[in-house]
């Protein structure tokens, strides 16, 4: 398979475009969707201080890079959670990335430790008030984010948050009819007068095995293990089913997603009862004067075709 | 060819040569979800795979943040992949 671009040795199709990269070319292509990702949901600009939360996952971390690269003020934020081997191993990894890749750049990596301030890991913390461990390590991201965020003066919170996850959500939400929690789901959250930072998900165009590609590309060294408290949740279900239609079908998480972005861009239309609808549209058929849109109905055209056909 | 798999961590062998789709078809894997790694270089799905040929699939979804429709965990799928 050769490169939709330059023809050369392809690294990677991606069906959903129907074209194949190379490393090079590749690398355009994610750079240019971060940038029209940027660009269409107005999330920054040069002059900007960009906060970015890493987990020392694939996403946040090429998230760090690619922002770096295309010459934004780029700092971050990781959470230290307090999961055993796993927070030392992804803790280890961010700072190894924060020294070697983002330090150069002249960005600053901040670090939070849950142990530090409560005594205690996620695990025994969630524990201790009863609530699912996701729940309270998301409560916990979200407050210290958006307090350093403040504290520092960063002008925007940008997380990794990919096509995949945000189509999990929205189908999660969408099964349950939670509409309350949709208006949430834009790329790009204002600044609230409450005290809440700008969020914006500048990765929201590309999905979840584009990036991870991108990250084998370009040697980014992220924890490839999954989060142990992650097991069993439910977006990984919602992930597991989106890929197969997407596997069966290329295309359809991008439609999923960025069809609702774009049904919530466009004014709210009057409300149109079906009987309404109907009264706008169908009158009595020329020949037999059942309802139809068309002056004969398509029953009366298939019947007078076929008796013509048999004549 | 040595094929190492991951969640969980193991190395099975697979009689090659053998194109990259056909393996995800016979470990019953979606090509979305996962990149096939040889060596340290990404391939294609259409790309020969050869019994010298150190592979690696890797997982690409992350995830279990928490989602406000989510108040409790579910049980997990079954893994697909028998080693």
């Amino acid at each position: 398979m050769n490169c939709t671009k330059c023809k050369t040795r392809a690294v990677i199709d991606l069906p959903r475009h129907n074209a194949a990269f190379c490393k090079g070319c590749f690398n355009v292509y994610v750079h240019d969707q971060v940038s029209r990702a940027i660009k269409s949901e107005k999330m920054f600009g040069k002059d900007d201080r960009i906060l970015v939360a890493v987990s020392g996952g694939k996403d946040s971390l090429a998230l760090w890079e690619i922002l770096l690269k295309m010459g934004y003020k780029a700092d971050a934020l990781y959470v230290n959670l307090g999961i055993g081997g796993y927070s030392d191993v992804s803790h280890a990894k961010v700072v190894n990335f924060s020294e070697t890749v983002a330090a150069p750049h002249g960005a600053v990596l901040h670090v939070h430790t849950v142990e530090q301030e409560a005594g205690a890991g996620i695990k025994e913390l969630a524990m201790l008030i009863h609530r699912p461990t996701c729940s309270t390590c998301g409560t916990i991201k979200r407050y210290q984010f958006n307090r350093v965020a403040l504290e520092h003066k960063y002008d925007v919170m940008a997380t990794g948050h990919n096509l995949d996850d945000e189509a999990a959500r929205l189908l999660g939400n969408v099964l349950r009819w939670q509409e309350e929690y949709l208006d949430k789901q834009s790329p790009s959250l204002p600044a609230s007068l409450d005290g809440f930072a700008k969020k914006v998900k500048p990765l929201f165009r590309l999905s979840e095995r584009e990036l991870a590609a991108y990250s084998v590309l370009n040697r980014i060294d992220y924890i490839v293990e999954e989060c142990p408290m992650a097991k069993g949740a439910r977006t990984l279900l919602y992930k597991e089913v989106l890929n197969r239609l997407e596997t069966e079908s290329p295309g359809t998480k991008q439609a999923f997603y960025c069809g609702f972005l774009d049904k919530q861009r466009k004014p709210e239309a009057l409300p149109t009862t079906m009987a309404e609808k109907d009264q706008a549209m169908l009158h009595p058929c020329s020949v037999c004067r059942q309802p139809t849109t068309a002056d004969v109905c398509s029953y009366c055209k298939m019947m007078a075709r076929a008796k013509t056909h048999s004549v | 060819m040595q094929v190492q798999l991951s969640h969980p961590s193991r190395t099975i062998e697979i009689k090659g040569p053998k194109k990259a789709k056909d393996l995800f078809k016979e470990l019953n894997l979606v090509v979305e979800a996962h990149l096939i790694i040889r060596g340290d270089e990404l391939v294609t799905e259409d790309e020969m795979l050869y019994d010298q040929d150190q592979i690696e699939i890797r997982p690409v979804i992350s995830g279990g943040a928490p989602l406000p429709f989510c108040p409790s965990p579910i049980s997990p799928a079954p893994s697909p992949v028998s080693a």
